[in-house]
């Protein structure tokens, strides 16, 4: 028995140890944001690499699910003769949360996985100490420009992935179901709010912080060789995947009560 | 001046350092050996602060550096370069974006004037034209003269070696040796090398410290070290299998 609670004891405090270093990681990457010089070349390449370089694949993914959206809602809702609610039920699902949290997910496999992969090499390989020995900050030189990539790109692709999502419904609801397209169109604007939106932006800008400080930190925390390296990727999207989920869970609760 | 005093540092329980003191005249060549895993590195990274001492003080240019702000540190770190094990050259940059860097961080020099002294640092470790390279471009003794041209590229006045010749074909690693020996006649700095590969640490140390069981045990000059009474460096100088070190 006393084993196990000091099993329990260890364990909760490496996760307060965790949670202590990613929220300090995140505090000093926004400190440092406000430091000039802004490092405007490696921002720039971070946004190609997390933003423009994802196009592709949040462009399928959103189609896709706004596809299988369509056909799942019309199964239902042509039972009960509604199928005038199939183009507001995928505008809101896409915009407060499927475009978010999917966009997110997305990124979180690629872009975060890269960051924790890249940063956590350079742990390994001594570049980062050789960063602090030419007295320069690794937190400012490496995780400020993804930190601002990350939060400017996301919301973006948020944007991106909601309509895409919306014309994946609409493809199907138009061409297939026979709803009327301009209905479609009319009804989409209608149903959504500024509220809708803007919580769904809101969301996207908490998962970049998310994701790229839990991938910066895992990175930077790497140890030993390629084995380290493997490891720190494998938490970092874990982490990000979990981290994402329950701050979706708790801001959609948030914003459904105000 | 460097001066080490009763430099103490553990890592999980286990003491690497204990009680170390050690002095480094300005403008000598100080090789420290050692076997690998002794704690060699970790002096390094204690000298350019890389690392704070658990208790001790290590004073460069008359600064406790574990006492100093990160600000002032960042100002010491300056003046001193370093040449690390693995050569740890940028991957997301270009010969000439590594050599560069600290003149790129860290002075008001226009772009042409940066690339001039790339340039020249890159032809003082015998490189020439390949600024446009990537590092996976290049072999492990060019990487090793590219981290040195890094190292050198602001002028400091101490440079820190990890290992320089650790992991390179003799000839490269003669090709290394001479070059550091040269850079201290040429460029006057302090050097501090640590190894563990006695024909490297015999060309090019001013005076030879042995660093057993954390603390320094003897430090003299070459010939003295050669000479040496000492069974545990006498052991180590010669690559005996068996002695005090390992019995």
């Amino acid at each position: 028995m006393q084993d196990f609670l000091n099993r329990l004891g260890k364990k909760f405090l490496s996760f307060l140890y965790y949670a202590g270093g990613i929220g300090s990681l995140a505090a000093q990457a926004i400190f440092w944001l406000f430091v000039p010089p802004l490092k405007r070349k490696q921002t720039f390449g971070q946004m190609v690499e997390i933003g423009i370089n994802s196009l592709f694949i949040v462009s399928l993914c959103s189609l896709f699910t706004g596809i299988v959206l369509v056909l799942q809602s019309a199964y239902q809702l042509q039972k009960l003769g509604a199928k005038e609610f199939i183009a507001p039920l995928v505008a809101l699902s896409m915009c407060r949360e499927l475009g978010p949290v999917f966009t997110a997910l997305i990124i979180a496999g690629r872009a975060g996985a890269s960051i924790s992969a890249e940063l956590g090499t350079m742990k390994v390989t001594e570049q980062i100490d050789a960063l602090q020995t030419m007295a320069t900050n690794p937190i400012k030189y490496l995780v400020c420009p993804r930190l601002l990539a990350m939060v400017t790109m996301l919301p973006l692709l948020t944007i991106y992935a909601s309509f895409i999502g919306i014309f994946g419904g609409y493809m199907v609801a138009v061409w297939k179901l026979g709803v009327g397209s301009s209905i479609y169109i009319r009804s989409t604007i209608d149903a959504l709010t500024l509220k809708d939106v803007f919580s769904g932006l809101f969301k996207s800008v908490v998962f970049a912080l998310v994701i790229c400080t839990v991938s910066c930190y895992q990175g930077l925390s790497a140890r030993g060789g390629a084995e380290g390296v493997g490891k720190a990727t494998t938490l970092a999207v874990v982490s990000s995947f979990i981290l994402i989920l329950a701050s979706d869970a708790l801001f959609t609760a948030f914003f459904y009560f105000i | 001046m460097i001066e080490i005093i009763n430099l103490c540092k553990s890592f999980n329980n286990h003491q690497v350092l204990k009680n170390l003191n050690l002095t480094i005249e300005k403008g000598h060549t100080q090789v420290i050996i050692g076997r690998s895993g002794c704690g060699k590195s970790v002096l390094l990274k204690h000298i350019v602060g890389l690392l704070r001492p658990d208790s001790g003080q290590v004073f460069v240019d008359n600064q406790d550096i574990g006492r100093l702000r990160e600000k002032e540190v960042n100002r010491l770190r300056l003046k001193i370069g370093m040449l690390f094990q693995g050569a740890a050259l940028f991957d997301s940059l270009n010969v000439g974006g590594n050599v560069g860097f600290i003149l790129r961080e860290h002075s008001d020099l226009d772009e042409i004037t940066i690339a001039k002294r790339v340039k020249e640092s890159l032809q003082l470790v015998g490189l020439r034209g390949i600024e446009e390279l990537t590092s996976s471009e290049l072999s492990g003794g060019m990487k090793k003269r590219v981290g040195l041209a890094r190292a050198i590229c602001a002028r400091p006045d101490i440079i820190l070696y990890d290992e320089p010749t650790t992991g390179i074909d003799p000839i490269m690693a003669d090709a290394i040796n001479t070059l550091i020996r040269q850079l201290h006649d040429k460029l006057e700095v302090t050097s501090i090398a640590v190894t563990h590969d006695m024909v490297s640490a015999y060309r090019i140390a001013d005076r030879i410290s042995m660093l057993y069981d954390g603390r320094i045990i003897e430090s003299d000059n070459v010939e003295n070290i050669k000479n040496t009474k000492d069974p545990v460096v006498q052991q180590f100088i010669t690559g005996a299998a068996h002695g005090p070190i390992t019995d």
